[in-house]
């Protein structure tokens, strides 16, 4: 994260879950929070700050990356996707579901950006083994110990999509 | 502190014993309320730390009142409102929230009865309640709803109302979904990190860089300058920011902490020989349990093993946080605490303020596995916003300051000698501790133990670390009496007088290090009687339902047909939680490569009553992870002046590729008084998998984490 230079601000376009915004921070400001306090998007968590944890991750143009450790600019005009823009309760995406049908989660922190990278894995590998889903979400910490109902999670919403 | 802790300090008073936090919470209508629209509203003093408790007390309501579960709305706990149950901690909550709750809805459920048969003209006898509607026998009906009245709850429990037996049970015992999970899944705001009150702002602290540290001076200029700050404050060695957004939080934090002068001092430990260390230190020392003669004659040998673990983080996901408020001089707090009203009491100390003009209200924070910085943080947010002019703070601590900050689980070391006959049978036992208190919790010292009330200008002294007592299972000895039938045995805990780190409670206190050690010790003299690990423990273990989950995590991992092979072993490990608590039985199976990799971990347990039956196979599989990750690869670094295990990087914890497979047996035990879970597992992993690691490689690792620099130097 850039944390010197406050710099000035500037407006940037981005679209987040399908909408266009029009945002306005310092250009090297995170992603994360722009996302969470001026779009109030909540789902990507604060971990660390430094790419370590994967709980901020979101997917721009369809690769997971941290959120913490984007600048704004480098966002510009990309396509964002947040745990929320996956899907809600009225139209759940299969890994929520699944994520649910498993009771994956305990207090549920790390989720989103599980979440993200999981979805990223699933776009480019539709049936991935278990050791592939493990390596998928090995930049993701989970300290609840909820690693194996997430993994089987993942697992069966790759079987699902591949039904549907 | 807990409720047990309470009723052990003797807050109890001379009314009649009521079950759980009924006892000292005996209004029901603290702990519920009927609304006209059909939902009941349930309070507990207990909050959700990540454990699924919510889900839990929520089936208890729903199953005691005959509604279905959607019905029961559970409300945040806050002291303006709620019982107050103590700290959420050692695995209590279904037996003080669980049982008050069971019994304050059964009588509930007894005058909306009595209520409605005078309604509608019938003996109570005649009605039923089904799904919400009160049915008489004759068709006539009325519901909660209708009768909704808060003067029918405005009096005192008295527990006369027998609540259902188990065979009645329609929910509890079934493995109901949590309920919170789906806001977690669809990224709902529901962490008290989420929080967007109108007007917030965002604070950050400078922590100093060593915990002896001293802010000498502090030039702010540049800090205060940057585009979107409000104040910049310091008190002593405690300094902050104040900004319009996170993100200019951050930017003058790093102006400010350049701008900071310290002077730091040596005041740690060499951390390479922490064991010694600590058996050199003043200490308080208390004999624990004492049993038959702990000197025995007629032993033709003793054998003795000293076993260490480190100094170990908390490591949540998310770094503490908290909101506060100032208004007309009372404070409101949104905090992850685990004991709210004991927060309460030592910002009101902290601050000099009456009780009464503080409200913490609690919101949900990432994991929680003890005592951690969320007490911290909600007094550096108090401290700051007062420089806020009414607006609300958002305070979140950095990755750094949660890592270095937050109260640490205390490095312990532990000796075990028995004597032995001949032919290897133990005559006399002896385990000594030497440890930092396990509790420093707040509200319960003359002083505040919030870590910024220690370095303010008019500082407080920190409280020393506590060991809570024994009817509160204990701190560092938790778990030191060995669950075997062993003639003589004598226990010594010693509490050091120096607190260089501060420490305080971590999952399973002094469990995890007693366990850890008395199982590897056992598996020590089994393997010089050439005995089976498991057949020593159902040999030496007599109560059944101890033998019971030992018999049951043996028979599903295979114990017998265990079939060898080069790099591989298993091992086992026992113990019954706090000896009052949940029974559990871990077998590992590990394979000893350039590291050392757990595959699988087989455990059994018995909680009694499983309110929720997948509840408790998530918090004993999370748990096991947790202790695996403790075991393997834990340790809080530092030189002797600065904590330097600050980041994820050099405070590595086990990853999804490194996860061992875990199935857990829940043992089905409907008539038996409920449990918790949450910490049955962390010990008997330790050792299983350290019992583990001495089958495959004939190698004694006796000082945690296992590395393979701990394997090397344990093999010479
Ligand atoms: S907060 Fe972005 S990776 Fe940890
Ligand atoms: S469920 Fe708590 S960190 Fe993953």
């Amino acid at each position: 994260m850039k944390s010197q230079s406050a710099g000035a601000a500037a407006t940037v376009r981005i679209q987040v879950n399908g909408t266009e915004h029009e945002v306005s921070a310092a250009a090297d400001t995170p992603l994360l929070y722009v996302l969470r306090n001026q779009l109030g998007l909540k789902a990507a968590h604060f971990g660390c700050g430094t790419g370590q944890c994967g709980a901020c991750r979101v997917l721009i143009d369809g690769r997971a990356v941290a959120s913490c450790d984007t600048p704004l600019w480098a966002a510009a005009g990309k396509h964002i996707t947040t745990a929320e823009g996956l899907g809600d309760a009225a139209h759940p995406h299969p890994l929520q579901s699944a994520l649910i049908a498993e009771q994956a989660g305990q207090c549920g922190y790390c989720l989103p950006g599980i979440l993200i990278s999981a979805a990223a894995l699933l776009a480019r590998r539709p049936r991935p083994t278990e050791a592939e889903v493990r390596a998928a979400l090995d930049d993701n910490l989970c300290r609840c110990g909820s690693h194996n109902r997430i993994v089987r999670a993942v697992l069966r919403a790759a079987q699902a999509e591949n039904i549907s | 502190m807990n409720l047990a802790y309470r009723l052990a300090a003797g807050e109890a008073g001379k009314l009649p014993r009521l079950p759980g936090s009924l006892h000292l919470n005996r209004r029901l209508s603290q702990w519920l309320r009927f609304l006209p629209d059909g939902t009941i509203e349930v309070r507990s003093g207990k909050v959700e730390i990540g454990q699924g408790i919510t889900t839990a007390l929520a089936q208890i309501a729903a199953e005691e009142l005959d509604v279905p579960i959607a019905r029961i709305r559970m409300l945040p706990a806050s002291t303006a409102a709620s019982p107050n149950e103590g700290v959420t901690s050692g695995s209590l909550s279904t037996q003080e929230s669980g049982s008050a709750l069971r019994h304050a809805c059964a009588e509930a459920r007894a005058l909306y009865l009595a209520a409605a048969a005078t309604r509608l003209g019938v003996p109570v006898a005649s009605l039923s309640v089904v799904a919400g509607d009160i049915v008489a026998a004759g068709g006539a009906r009325t519901s909660y709803a209708e009768l909704a009245d808060d003067v029918l709850l405005a009096r005192d429990a008295t527990a006369s109302v027998p609540p259902k037996q188990a065979a009645q049970h329609v929910l509890v015992g079934t493995p109901l979904p949590r309920l919170d999970l789906p806001h977690k899944v669809y990224g709902v705001p529901r962490f008290v990190h989420d929080l967007d009150l109108p007007g917030m702002l965002h604070a950050r602290v400078l922590r100093p860089p060593s915990p002896a540290a001293l802010l000498l001076s502090l030039d702010d200029t540049r800090a205060r300058a940057m585009p979107g700050v409000v104040a910049v404050l310091r008190d002593g060695s405690f300094a902050g920011v104040l900004a319009e957004s996170e993100e200019a939080a951050l930017n003058a934090l790093a102006a400010l902490r350049e701008g900071a002068s310290w002077r730091e001092s040596e005041t740690l430990p060499d951390v390479s020989t922490l064991g010694d260390w600590l058996k050199a230190q003043a200490v308080e020392s208390v004999v624990i349990a004492e049993r038959g003669e702990s000197g025995a004659a007629g032993a033709a040998h003793t054998q003795r093993a000293r076993y260490t673990r480190p100094y170990l983080a908390h490591a949540s996901i998310a770094p503490s946080c908290a909101v506060a408020q100032w208004t007309d001089g009372r404070l409101h707090v949104w905090s992850h605490s685990q004991g709210i009203y004991n927060l309460r009491t030592d910002l009101a100390l902290a601050l000099a303020l009456p009780p009464e003009h503080i409200v913490v209200e609690h919101v949900e924070g990432a994991g929680c596995y003890g005592h951690n910085g969320a007490d911290d943080v909600a007094f550096d947010a108090a401290l700051l916003a007062r420089a806020a002019a009414g607006r609300p703070v958002r305070l979140q601590w950095t990755r750094a300051d949660e890592l270095a900050w937050a109260p640490l689980g205390p490095a312990m070391t532990v000796e075990i000698e028995a004597d032995l006959d001949a032919a290897g049978n133990i005559l006399a036992w002896r385990h000594e501790i030497w440890s930092n208190g396990h509790s420093s919790r707040p509200g319960r010292a003359k002083t505040p133990a919030l870590l910024a009330a220690g370095h303010l200008e008019q500082a407080f002294e920190p409280p020393l670390a506590i060991n809570p007592p024994a009817a509160a299972g204990g701190g560092a000895d938790r778990n030191a009496i060995p669950g075997y039938d062993f003639p003589a045995w004598r226990i010594v805990s010693h509490r050091l007088l120096a607190m260089p780190l501060r420490t305080s409670a971590l999952r399973s206190l002094g469990a995890f290090a007693n366990v850890f050690a008395i199982e590897s010790f056992l598996d020590e003299l089994a393997a010089a009687r050439g005995e089976d690990p498991l057949a020593a423990r159902l040999r030496l273990a007599s109560e059944p339902r101890a033998r019971a989950v030992l018999a049951a995590a043996a028979a599903r991992a295979n114990w017998a047909g265990w079939r060898r092979r080069e790099g591989r072993g298993h091992g086992i490990g026992f113990a019954r939680y706090k000896g009052s608590g949940a029974w559990c039985a871990v077998v590992a199976e590990i394979e000893a490569g350039r590291e050392i990799r757990v595959e699988r971990l087989v455990i059994a347990v018995d909680v009694g009553l499983a309110i929720n039956p997948d509840g408790v196979a998530n918090q004993i599989e999370g748990g096991a992870i947790q202790a695996a990750s403790w075991t393997l690869k834990e340790q809080v670094r530092f030189d002797r002046t600065r904590i330097t295990s600050d980041s994820w990087e050099h405070y590595p914890i086990l990853r999804f590729s490194e996860v061992p497979a875990v199935e857990v047996e829940i043992l089905p035990r409907p008539q038996e008084t409920s449990v918790g879970a949450g910490e049955a597992a962390q010990g008997p992993t330790a050792a299983a998998i350290a019992n583990a690691v001495f089958d495959a490689l004939g190698v004694r690792v006796r000082d945690l984490p296992i590395t393979p620099e701990r394997i090397i130097a344990a093999a010479n």
